[in-house]
C-alpha cells in the first residue's frame, strides 16, 4: 500500500511538477524526434487526447512539407467509405499507424514501424499489372529510385519519361545565387536603430571587421543586432530572435530542421554531444545557433556553406569532401579560380536555394532546414542534382550508399532500371 | 323528450371532445427528402459545375481558345497548368470529404486509367454496368459497407466531346481504346449513409 502510494506520488510529481520528464519516456525516441523528446507537449498536446490530437501535432510540423511534396497517400484518399477495407490493413488516415514513436526496436529508416512489405497488402495486383515487377521482392517497393509512400515528385512515370534524356553532366552547370538579402534589405532594415557610441569606441577591431560586411552595406549598425527587441537596451550576445527580425525565412526554416528544432520548442539549442552522430572532439560542447556557421561581424557565406559544417561534422561523407569532385570545385571557388555559381558546397545540396514569392517579387533564398530534402534522398533530385546532372545519373548515384558515404568520389555502382521500364511501357 | 335532450347533449359533448382532442394532436411529421431526390439534386450541381468548368474555362482559355492555360494530367508540373475536368471533379469530392461525411462521391469507370477508380464494391460494379447496358438511365441501390447501410446512386458519364475520347483512347494506361462520342465512359457514384 505504502509502496504503491509512493510510486504513484513520484510519477505524479514528475508528470505535473517536474521540468525534466526524462523518467516518463517509455522507450527510446527515433532519430527524427530525439532532440525534442523532453518536450512531451510538442506531440502530446493534451492528456487523454486520443489519436486526433497527436495527428494535429504531426500535421502542425510536417503538414506543409507533405502538401508541397504532393503527397501520394494523403489522408483524404482514405476517408471515402469505399476504401474502408483498406483501413483494416493499415489505418492510413493517421501518421502514427505507420510511424509509431517510442518503439526504437522496431523503427526502420524514415521512422517507419511497419514490416517492410506493407505496400503489398493493399497493392496486391502489382505483379499482374506490371510485367517488370513480377519477380521483385515483396519488401523492395521503397527501394532507392523506385517508389516512395509520400513524395514521388522525382519518380512518377511521366516525369521519368520526360526527363530520360540528357548527358550525365550538363555542359553549363551552374546554380542560382541567393538574392534574398539584397532585395529585402530595403524593406526590412529599420530606419531607426538604437546607437551605442561607447561600445563602438571600445571595440575598434570589431567595428573594422563589420564595416566590410553586408550588414554594413545594408545599414545595419551595432544597435541593429545588439539591442533587445522590446526594450532597446544593449544586448551582449544576440540570439536567433534578433536575427529573425529581418531574416525571417532563414530563421523559420532553421528552426524546422535538425539544427534548430529544439529552439522551436523553447528548449536550449542542440550540441554535438547530445547526438549519436560522429562529431569532432573539439566541437562536442558547441551550442548551435546562427553564429555556428555565420560569423557575427564578417560576411562569408561560402565559409558558412562549407567549412563551417566541418567544424562539427566528422562522418565519412563530410571527411570525403576534399577529395571528391564536388569538393574540388569548392576548393577552386574558395581560391577564386571559378565563379561561386559553379561550385558545390555542403549547402548546395543540404540547404538548397528556393524561389519564394515575397510581395509579388521572386526572391531566391537559402532554405536553412538541412533536413528538408534529406530523406528519402530522392527529394534532392529535382531542386539540387538536376541543376547539373541528368535524372538517370542522379537516381543511380543516390541509390549507391557507398558512393554517398565517400561523397560521390567515383561513378554509381549500379543502374536503376526505373527510367528504362517507364520508357518500355510507352513504347508498348 | 328529456332523454332525447340528454342523449343529444352527451353525443355533442363526446363528439366535441373527440374533435378537440383530434385538433390538439401534433400535426403529422414532415416527410424527409427521399434519397433519390437528394442524390439527383447533388448530381445536378456536380454535373453543372463540371460542364461549366469545361465550357467556360477549359474551352475558352485552353488550347482550343485563348491558349492561356494548359489542361494536363500533371498540371502542377507545367507553367499555367490547369486541372482536367475529371481532376477538378475529383478535387471537389476531396474538398467535400474534408468538410462532411454526410455524403461522398467519386468518378469511376469499368475501364479506368487509374486502377483506384475501378468499382470496389459489388453494387458499384452492378451500377456501372447497368448504366452501360441501359443508356440514359440512372442506377439506384442500397449496400452495406462495414456496419453502415448506404443509398448508392450511379449516374452515367457520357463522352460529350472529342477531348474526352481522344485523350482516353491515346492514354497508355487506358484499358479501352475505342471510345466514341456518346459512349458511357464511366459513372458518378454518390453514396449517402442511411
Amino acid at each position: 500500500m505504502l509502496v504503491t502510494l509512493s510510486i504513484a506520488g513520484y510519477y505524479g510529481y514528475i508528470l505535473f511538477k517536474a521540468d525534466n520528464k526524462q523518467a516518463l519516456l517509455i522507450g527510446e525516441t527515433s532519430h527524427g524526434h530525439f532532440q525534442i523528446e523532453l518536450a512531451c507537449s510538442s506531440c502530446h498536446t493534451e492528456a487523454f487526447g486520443g489519436p486526433e490530437l497527436i495527428q494535429e501535432a504531426c500535421v502542425g510540423c510536417h503538414g506543409a512539407e507533405l502538401t508541397e511534396a504532393n503527397d501520394t497517400h494523403p489522408k483524404k484518399k482514405f476517408t471515402d467509405p469505399r476504401n474502408a477495407d483498406r483501413l483494416s490493413v493499415v489505418d492510413a488516415r493517421y501518421c502514427v499507424s505507420c510511424h509509431t514513436e517510442h518503439r526504437k526496436e522496431i523503427t526502420a529508416p524514415m521512422g517507419v514501424t511497419l514490416p517492410e512489405d506493407y505496400c503489398f497488402h493493399c497493392h496486391t495486383d502489382v505483379g499482374g499489372d506490371r510485367e517488370s515487377h513480377r519477380d521483385l521482392a515483396f519488401d523492395s517497393c521503397a527501394s532507392a529510385g523506385c517508389h516512395n509512400y509520400h513524395d514521388n515528385r522525382a519518380l512518377f512515370e511521366d516525369f521519368l519519361v520526360h526527363n530520360h534524356a540528357g548527358p550525365w553532366l550538363k555542359e553549363i552547370a551552374r546554380l542560382t545565387n541567393p538574392n534574398g538579402a539584397a532585395i529585402l534589405a530595403s524593406k526590412r532594415v529599420p530606419e531607426q536603430q538604437p546607437t551605442f557610441p561607447e561600445q563602438k569606441a571600445a571595440h575598434p577591431d570589431i567595428h573594422q571587421e563589420w564595416s566590410g560586411s553586408s550588414h554594413a552595406d545594408a545599414g545595419v549598425d551595432c544597435g541593429g543586432c545588439h539591442s533587445d527587441v522590446s526594450s532597446g537596451e544593449w544586448l551582449e550576445n544576440p540570439g536567433i530572435a534578433q536575427c529573425q527580425t529581418c531574416h525571417i525565412h532563414e530563421a523559420e526554416s532553421y528552426k524546422s530542421g535538425k539544427h534548430g528544432m529544439r529552439l522551436a520548442q523553447s528548449l536550449p539549442a542542440i550540441r554535438p554531444a547530445d547526438s549519436k552522430m560522429p562529431f569532432k572532439e573539439t566541437a562536442l560542447s558547441l551550442q548551435q545557433g546562427c553564429n555556428s556557421c555565420h560569423s557575427a561581424h564578417r560576411t562569408d557565406t561560402l565559409f558558412a556553406a562549407s567549412e563551417a559544417c566541418l567544424t562539427c561534422h566528422n562522418d565519412d561523407h563530410s571527411r570525403g569532401v576534399d577529395s571528391s569532385p564536388h569538393g574540388q570545385l569548392l576548393t577552386q571557388a574558395i581560391a577564386g579560380a571559378i565563379p561561386v555559381e559553379q561550385a558545390v558546397s555542403c549547402a548546395t545540396c543540404h540547404m538548397p536555394r528556393a524561389e519564394n514569392i515575397i510581395d509579388q517579387e521572386t526572391v531566391v533564398q537559402v532554405n536553412h532546414n538541412q533536413n528538408h530534402n534529406l530523406r528519402p534522398n530522392e527529394k534532392m533530385i529535382r531542386p539540387v542534382c538536376m541543376q547539373c546532372h541528368s535524372l538517370g545519373f542522379s537516381i543511380d548515384a543516390l541509390a549507391d550508399p557507398a558512393l554517398i558515404r565517400n561523397n560521390f568520389n567515383g561513378k554509381p555502382a549500379n543502374h536503376i532500371p526505373s527510367i528504362d521500364w517507364s520508357l518500355k511501357r510507352v513504347a508498348d | 323528450m328529456k332523454h332525447i335532450k340528454k342523449i343529444a347533449l352527451i353525443t355533442t359533448l363526446l363528439t366535441g371532445s373527440l374533435v378537440i382532442t383530434a385538433c390538439n394532436e401534433a400535426p403529422p411529421a414532415k416527410a424527409g427528402i427521399p434519397p433519390k431526390l437528394y442524390t439527383d439534386s447533388l448530381f445536378a450541381v456536380m454535373n453543372a459545375d463540371r460542364a461549366n468548368y469545361t465550357k467556360l474555362i477549359i474551352q475558352r482559355l485552353g488550347p482550343n481558345g485563348a491558349g492561356a492555360i494548359k489542361p494536363d494530367e500533371h498540371w502542377k508540373e507545367i507553367g499555367n497548368g490547369a486541372l482536367l475536368p475529371a481532376q477538378m471533379f475529383r478535387a471537389g469530392s476531396e474538398a467535400v470529404a474534408e468538410v462532411t461525411d454526410e455524403f461522398t462521391y467519386s468518378l469511376q469507370s469499368l475501364w479506368p486509367i487509374n486502377k483506384q477508380n475501378a468499382p470496389k464494391t459489388p453494387l458499384e460494379e452492378e451500377g456501372l454496368q447497368y448504366t452501360v447496358d441501359n443508356p440514359g438511365e440512372n442506377f439506384y441501390g442500397e449496400e452495406k459497407l462495414g456496419d453502415v447501410t448506404y443509398f448508392t446512386a450511379v449516374y452515367p458519364d457520357v463522352a460529350v466531346s472529342p477531348a474526352c475520347t481522344t485523350c482516353h483512347n491515346d492514354h497508355k494506361d487506358s484499358p479501352r481504346t475505342d471510345f466514341d462520342i456518346g459512349d458511357v465512359m464511366g459513372g458518378v457514384v454518390i453514396r449517402v449513409p442511411l
